[in-house]
């Protein structure tokens, strides 16, 4: 009898501990939480969401015959929706030539430049958002997956190590507000944690799609800060760890966000 | 019973009180003038649309965020009660704002054809006001609708791109 | 030519109310706008739009500067019969795009 009550209060207290592991999982949230119903809406509905519109313009650009030998993405890579699932999904990623990693956006120009010889796209320009929007919209649903590349690893710490300083003149480091503060309120907004699971997005206070890099070039005028210019490797190195922050977190591009 | 200025003149901390309540009433005097022009200004716009002829409160319901995530596109949806049929239909819906630049916002034509008396749309707002509906029906019959919306800037103000 | 996203039901039965979307590219400058310059960027919006099923007028909306950039209208319609939809945008600059899908009714 004796025996049987103590298997018994084994038993409970694997399962109390299961439960309580279970009850500690993830606490990561998705900026798409903090949105109002509408807006949600406005994200999960491909005929309301305003992004699909320049969806609909990178697909275009996909097929569009580039640079003096008229090869476009479809030229060598096909149906995007094959070749290109789960992409976006493991950017940024290391680029050899260049010894460094690179985002999506900067592996697209790449690829024009090197492959087919075209001229790059500025940064933010509506070609290379739209295309990029394509690209990620591949991987929606699928997990934030960083490479496991060793050679990223001095970046991604360099990433982290500029996430957590202070800058500008309010002083602020990125894990105050997104780490320390994430879930409470700044003026009539609810701070996200962060995590770049929508890119390019569909900003309303842009009224445009728009990248990570802007979304945190943003933020560093925020805090008063001067802001790295587009493609510095600051930014890129902030990315990574962004995208290691938040792995295994599902890709919802294109996103919405107020 | 707060007390008056009259009654202990030589208390501070009453006399601060009695000197604040005034300047308050002096502020918000000041803050109440630009919120009645636009109070006004959105009368006038309704008078001059439905070229003062009467105009019923219900039937017609404005559905939108009460506190809106950001002011530059927000989901509105304006529904009437109406049969939508030949002999009894919604003709016209026009939606007028309280402080924007401009009262106007859309003006929508629907007919019997409609089916039912609801559009969607997304517009701009300024700041938190009042925005209404006013719907025309077939029979030339006027109803009208209003809700106040909350609308806060972005907290993290940035430069150009 | 602007990009426009149109959303018809394709599986209406007669007498059902459908609801259309329609969301086309296009900035809504309002004219209230200051620019990086300092000076007011002038007024560039869509006015009107007009839907029409084999040629008649079924729903039509008149647009101020009010209105969200990339506009999204929905709007119902009873299906009555199947037919040709012309979905117009009119604007600032001369701007007209008309689009086309086609309604069907089981």
């Amino acid at each position: 009898m004796r025996r049987a009550l103590a298997s018994l209060a084994l038993v409970l207290l694997v399962v109390l501990e299961v439960g309580a592991a279970l009850a500690q999982q993830d606490s990561r949230r998705s900026g798409y939480d903090h949105m109002s119903p509408a807006t949600q809406a406005m994200q999960g509905d491909d005929t309301q969401n305003p992004a699909m519109l320049f969806v609909a313009d990178g697909e275009s650009l996909w097929r569009q015959p580039a640079g003096p030998v008229a090869k476009s993405c479809a030229s060598c890579h096909g149906d995007a929706l094959t070749s290109m699932r789960g992409v976006a999904a493991r950017y940024p990623a290391f680029d050899v030539p260049l010894a460094r990693p690179v985002n999506l956006g900067e592996r697209l120009n790449l690829c024009r430049v090197r492959q087919q010889k075209a001229e790059g796209w500025r940064a933010e320009s509506p070609d290379l958002l739209a295309l990029e929007a394509y690209v990620a919209l591949q991987s929606r649903g699928q997990a934030i997956t960083p490479p496991d590349d060793t050679r990223l690893t001095p970046f991604r710490a360099r990433g982290e190590q500029r996430y957590r300083q202070r800058i500008g003149q309010l002083d602020l480091a990125c894990a105050q507000c997104h780490d320390e503060h994430a879930g409470k309120r700044l003026g009539g907004s609810t701070i996200p944690q962060g995590h770049p699971t929508g890119y390019p997005i569909y900003r309303l206070e842009w009224q445009a799609l728009g990248s990570l890099q802007r979304r945190m070039r943003g933020c560093y005028s925020g805090v008063r800060a001067e802001a790295p210019p587009y493609g510095a490797i600051e930014l890129v190195e902030l990315e990574l760890y962004l995208a290691s922050r938040a792995a295994g977190m599902p890709v919802e591009s294109p996103a919405v966000r107020p | 019973m707060p007390m008056s200025l009259a009654d202990r003149p030589d208390d501070p901390d009453l006399y601060r009180r009695g000197v604040l309540r005034a300047g308050g009433v002096l502020v918000a005097l000041a803050v109440a003038r630009p919120v009645l022009a636009d109070a006004n200004e959105l009368k006038a716009a309704i008078a001059a649309y439905t070229g003062g002829r009467e105009t019923k409160p219900g039937r017609v319901t404005i559905d939108v965020a009460r506190l809106v995530d950001n002011g530059n596109a927000v989901p509105v949806t304006v529904r009437v009660e109406s049969p939508m049929i030949a002999a009894d239909h919604v003709r016209a819906i026009a939606l007028f704002n309280e402080r924007n630049p401009e009262r106007d916002v859309a003006r929508f034509a629907l007919s019997e054809r409609s089916g039912r008396a609801v559009v969607s749309t997304r517009i701009r707002l300024a700041t938190s006001q009042q925005l209404v509906a006013i719907a025309t029906m077939s029979d030339g019959t006027l109803w009208s609708g209003a809700v106040d919306v909350i609308v806060t800037l972005a907290a993290c103000i940035e430069g150009e791109g | 030519m602007a990009r426009a996203l149109i959303t018809v039901p394709q599986d209406a039965k007669r007498g059902d109310v459908v609801e259309i979307r329609v969301l086309i590219a296009h900035p809504m400058e309002t004219g209230f706008r200051v620019g990086a310059d300092g000076r007011r960027v002038p007024r560039d919006i869509l006015r009107r739009f007009t839907c029409r099923l084999d040629g008649e007028v079924v729903f039509a909306a008149e647009l101020f500067p009010a209105v969200s950039a990339n506009p999204y209208l929905a709007f119902p319609l009873r299906a009555d019969r199947a037919g040709t939809l012309s979905f117009t945008w009119e604007g600032d600059g001369g701007f007209a795009q008309t689009e086309t899908a086609t309604l069907n009714v089981a």
